[in-house]
């Protein structure tokens, strides 16, 4: 029993400091106005954070929680439906990739960040019914790898040394 | 019995970087990014070198078909969204390319972009659900 009471307080601090990381990259000013939707994927650290120490679907709460709270927060419905379709179609990728044990953190965190940009994208071509947004996948995409690489190394170094017991 | 001594406290997972087989995986992300980054670079190569210039500019509102102009003439196309018509995104088109000059939506995203005129290209403005994409005949 008090293992579960410490899983959860565990969680829940894994929940707000991917919240905090999610609202830490809404202050950022934009790199390039030209293209939006770049970002550094901060939150992800603390989803591959409970990825590799607690689970996957551990791993899957957290994103969800900090997805729905992010969004009644500081966003709308809208990007709520954007964030679902990066979050989900990002963590299965991680998942998939982690399972494999091929790759560090830094190969699953550049899967999981492209593919957010993936869901994004294909969210953007639902909700705006114009399949004309590939070309804009593409420039996303190079930008996600790179933070990928950021975020893999960054969540690599916690994985490996933030002590739980 | 010998392992005790040199056991590391049970949180740190040993002396590697990234655990066992550490080489091998930092050698297959190597792989992962290096391909990634191939086919996008030629993706986007392909894109954007490949592209002929376009001859008009299709706008949807919502999915819907606002309007089309061509590129050759010079218009101003103020496009009305929203309840009564609130919300703006004054397009421009001069020279051949369409821009979006102003627009009342709180990101600015569109009017931050670059001209267009390629075929394909495209502004999009997520606030008022307006897609200003080049086209060719």
């Amino acid at each position: 029993m008090q293992r579960s009471a410490k899983k959860i307080a565990l969680l829940g601090l894994c929940t707000a400091v991917a919240m905090v990381l999610a609202y830490a990259e809404l202050l950022l000013p934009p790199l390039f106005t030209a293209i939006p939707g770049i970002k550094l994927g901060l939150p992800n650290i603390a989803i591959i954070f409970v990825l590799y120490r607690i689970g996957l679907g551990e791993a899957a709460a957290v994103s969800l929680v900090r997805m729905v709270a992010v969004s009644m927060l500081f966003g709308n419905p809208v990007t709520l439906a954007y964030s679902l379709a990066g979050g989900v179609l990002s963590l299965a990728g991680m998942a998939i990739l982690k399972k494999t044990d091929l790759f560090s953190t830094v190969g699953v965190s550049v899967a999981g960040g492209v593919l957010h940009n993936v869901g994004q994208i294909l969210m953007a071509m639902l909700l705006l019914g114009t399949a004309e947004l590939g070309y804009y996948l593409i420039v996303l995409a190079i930008t996600g790898t790179v933070s990928g690489i950021l975020i893999g190394l960054c969540g690599g170094y916690l994985v490996k040394r933030v002590p739980l017991r | 019995m010998n392992e005790n001594s040199i056991t590391p406290p049970a949180h740190s997972g040993g002396n590697q970087a990234f655990g066992a087989g550490s080489e091998k995986k930092r050698r297959n992300d190597l792989i992962l990014i290096g391909i990634l980054l191939a086919v996008l670079v030629l993706a986007g190569l392909a894109f954007f070198l490949l592209r002929e210039e376009g001859d008009r500019v299709k706008v949807t509102v919502d999915g819907e078909e606002y309007g089309t102009y061509p590129l050759s003439e010079d218009t101003v196309v103020e496009i009305r969204t929203g309840k009564d018509g609130e919300e703006l995104n004054r397009l421009i088109i001069r020279d051949g390319k369409a821009f979006v000059e102003r627009a009342t939506c709180p990101d600015g995203i569109c009017s931050n972009h670059r001209p267009i005129s390629r075929d394909g290209e495209s502004i999009v403005c997520l606030p008022h659900k307006v897609v200003i994409t080049v086209e060719q005949q």
